[in-house]
């Protein structure tokens, strides 16, 4: 029928062009998805994928688990599939083809799945269907109740062959699917989005797969990169980092929606890409027998992971003291859980300035707020540095304001001279 | 008079004359006196805390000393947002605090800093969250509030003395102040009566008695007057 004609017996049908590469694609994508159920996975084109899930049966919990995460995944990445589990894999693809969904084991009763299907489900020329409906066979029942001799002379041995692998008479050699080193998937927005949270749908679904790559290869990612292309502007990057390799479907979204609510768009967002060119060995987790109430270290890694996918990388440190004399920089910012070693240390305040603060200075004695400090405890002379060109030289006194705030005061031993805050002792 | 005994029994009601009864026991703050005013019988977890200096420097960093030196000692994540100025990591360790357990955010605007105090709060992996929020109304304290009523966190928002008339719904306020020389706080809400004396807290120190020096120490000593020329006796070639 033309597109003409079927407009024209129902005005409201919406029409789309098929796109066999794009089928493909996705065919490949749901495949490197598929990895984490069994490494036996052979594409079936156009449109079909075939797991031998035997194998994973006991690992997985049952067919009843291994279907159900099969749905899920499928619709997270936003298929609908059609699916059937028989002992050999064409009689699976007959049955998912048909659109029955039937899940049996045993040889035996292969015959009477199939025999009720249509002939239009196996794979033939056009002219051996035709043949088949003008002779009466009208299921796969009616061909295999036909004598072999003839069916063989009349449609050639592969229909036979055919209907020999799905009864399990002939073995079936597949070649499987091989999953690419590096993780690079993309999605096509029909319209061009604007709103940078709206992608985070599509970016879940890219997601999805993600995890599925990687627990098939029993790996994690450190860091991926979200790729936004526009129309006609250079593509935005986003990189996304985790604190330790993960492979969880919902963690990766959850960092990609806080990334993707402080981004915005330049221009209308025309494709989602995921890339994950590091891929790392993920030892399996071990739950401890007698969980610690104290330790909250996976928490804690998540939490540190979301400040930073919104505030910055930089915001989010822990601090260390350093080997040095000059105050400001006997400190650093370093990642958390770093050693440290104790350092014994004369009295310094809990707050250091950033920038000391000039203190006016009467009769040579500082004033801080409208007030005289007292010096209470000092100098302590800090003169170091003169070879890395940040040289110091300052008597650093301990100081009293007259409503007993206790601060961190220097004189500067270098012209001009003057009274500086450098520190509050909270 | 049963009926009413058994209602009065019940541990949603709390009578005004007596502390209120808390889940879960607070943190020992390390000043008895104060520990003995608290409900709970120290800082409250999973509930809000804040704390109103009357001016920065007065020792109210040094207040939470104990209570921060022991969450770290038992592994517990402390983590700083928004702090004023720079936490000393020096100071911080001579006071035992463990650094490689604590954390510090910086954020940009006060619509992060609320945004990171929740996270953590909601997060239930720290031990002790500790924020300077720049301003902060009611409904986003209540947020708050709810947020950590299901953690088992220490959560304090340090705020200016002027917020002190305001209403809050944090579980614990405290206003410091200095009183002859120490620091003395003011409880302004807890869970019980109310409580109009300020209680005096002995922290530490910042100097030792034998490291202090006069007060107005005299600063710039006098010139020494210079060095005796070198007298080379006759017959000795100098080197």
């Amino acid at each position: 029928m033309s597109i003409a004609a079927a407009c024209a017996l129902a005005p409201d049908l919406l029409y789309r062009q098929r796109d066999a590469a794009a089928e493909a694609v996705a065919c490949a994508q749901i495949a490197n998805w598929a990895v984490q159920f069994t490494p036996a996975v052979s594409l079936q084109p156009p449109r079909g994928l075939l797991l031998e899930i035997e194998g994973s049966l006991r690992t997985l919990g049952g067919i009843g688990n291994i279907l159900e995460a099969i749905r899920r995944g499928a619709a997270d990445m936003g298929y609908t599939v059609s699916l059937a589990c028989a002992p050999t894999v064409c009689a699976a693809w007959l049955l998912a083809r048909a659109g029955s969904e039937r899940i049996f084991a045993g040889r035996r009763a292969i015959r009477d799945a199939i025999s009720p299907l249509p002939v239009s489900v196996l794979d033939c020329e056009p002219r051996v269907s035709e043949t088949l409906a003008a002779i009466g066979a009208r299921t796969i029942g009616d061909v295999l109740d036909l004598p072999r001799d003839g069916v063989a002379r009349r449609f050639g041995q592969a229909l036979l062959d055919q209907l020999d692998r799905a009864l399990g008479e002939q073995p079936e050699a597949r070649v499987f699917f091989t999953a690419p080193p590096r993780f690079d998937a993309a999605v096509e927005l029909e319209h061009g989005v604007t709103q940078a949270e709206a992608l985070l749908f599509p970016a879940r679904r890219l997601l999805t797969q993600l995890a599925g790559y990687l627990a098939g290869r029993c790996a994690g990612v450190q860091q991926f990169k979200l790729v936004l292309e526009h129309e006609d502007a250079p593509a935005t990057v986003l990189d996304v980092g985790l604190s330790a390799p993960s492979r969880e479907a919902g963690r990766f979204t959850l960092l990609a929606r806080e990334r993707l609510a402080a981004t915005s768009l330049a221009a209308p967002v025309i494709k989602v890409r995921i890339e994950a060119g590091e891929i790392l060995m993920l030892a399996g987790e071990t739950g401890g027998l007698f969980p610690d109430p104290a330790a909250d270290a996976g928490d804690w890694a998540r939490l540190v992971e979301r400040l930073q996918a919104r505030l910055g990388t930089n915001a989010v440190h822990g601090l260390a003291p350093r080997a040095e004399h000059r105050p400001e920089r006997a400190w650093q910012a370093t990642a958390r859980g770093h050693r440290i070693e104790p350092v014994a240390r004369r009295p310094r305040p809990l707050w250091l300035l950033e920038q000391p603060r000039p203190l006016a200075e009467v009769d040579s004695k500082p004033r801080y707020r409208d007030s005289v400090l007292s010096l209470i405890a000092g100098p302590e002379r800090i003169e170091s540095g003169w070879w890395d060109g940040a040289d110091v030289k300052r008597d650093y006194f301990i100081a009293q304001t007259p409503d007993s705030a206790t601060l961190w005061i220097y004189r500067e031993r270098r012209r001009p001279g003057g009274w500086y805050l450098h520190g509050i002792f909270g | 008079m049963s009926a009413l005994a058994a209602i009065l029994a019940h541990p949603a009601v709390w009578r005004g004359d007596r502390l209120g009864g808390v889940a879960t026991p607070g943190l020992a703050t390390g000043f008895p006196a104060l520990d003995a005013e608290l409900p709970g019988g120290g800082w409250p977890t999973a509930a809000l805390t804040e704390i109103l200096p009357q001016h920065e420097g007065i020792g109210e960093l040094r207040l939470l000393g104990p209570v921060l030196a022991g969450l770290s000692a038992q592994r517990r994540t402390l983590v700083w947002i928004a702090p004023p100025y720079v936490p000393y990591a020096p100071a911080l360790q001579a006071g035992g605090i463990d650094l490689s357990r604590l954390i510090v955010v910086k954020t940009r605007s006060p619509k992060q800093t609320l945004w990171a105090i929740e996270q953590a709060l909601r997060s239930n992996a720290c031990g002790a969250v500790l924020a300077w929020p720049e301003r902060i109304a009611w409904p986003e304290l209540r947020r708050l509030q709810l947020a950590t009523e299901g953690g088992r966190a220490l959560a304090v928002l340090f705020r200016p003395a002027r917020a002190a008339a305001d209403a809050s719904p944090a579980a614990l306020r405290m206003s410091l102040h200095t009183h002859a020389g120490g620091l003395a706080a003011r409880i302004l809400k807890r869970r019980g009566a109310v409580l109009d004396k300020p209680l005096l807290l002995p922290l530490q120190p910042v100097v030792k008695r034998n490291m202090a020096a006069p007060r107005n120490h005299v600063v710039d000593r006098p010139q020494l007057p210079a060095p005796a020329p070198r007298i080379v006796p006759a017959g000795i070639i100098p080197l």
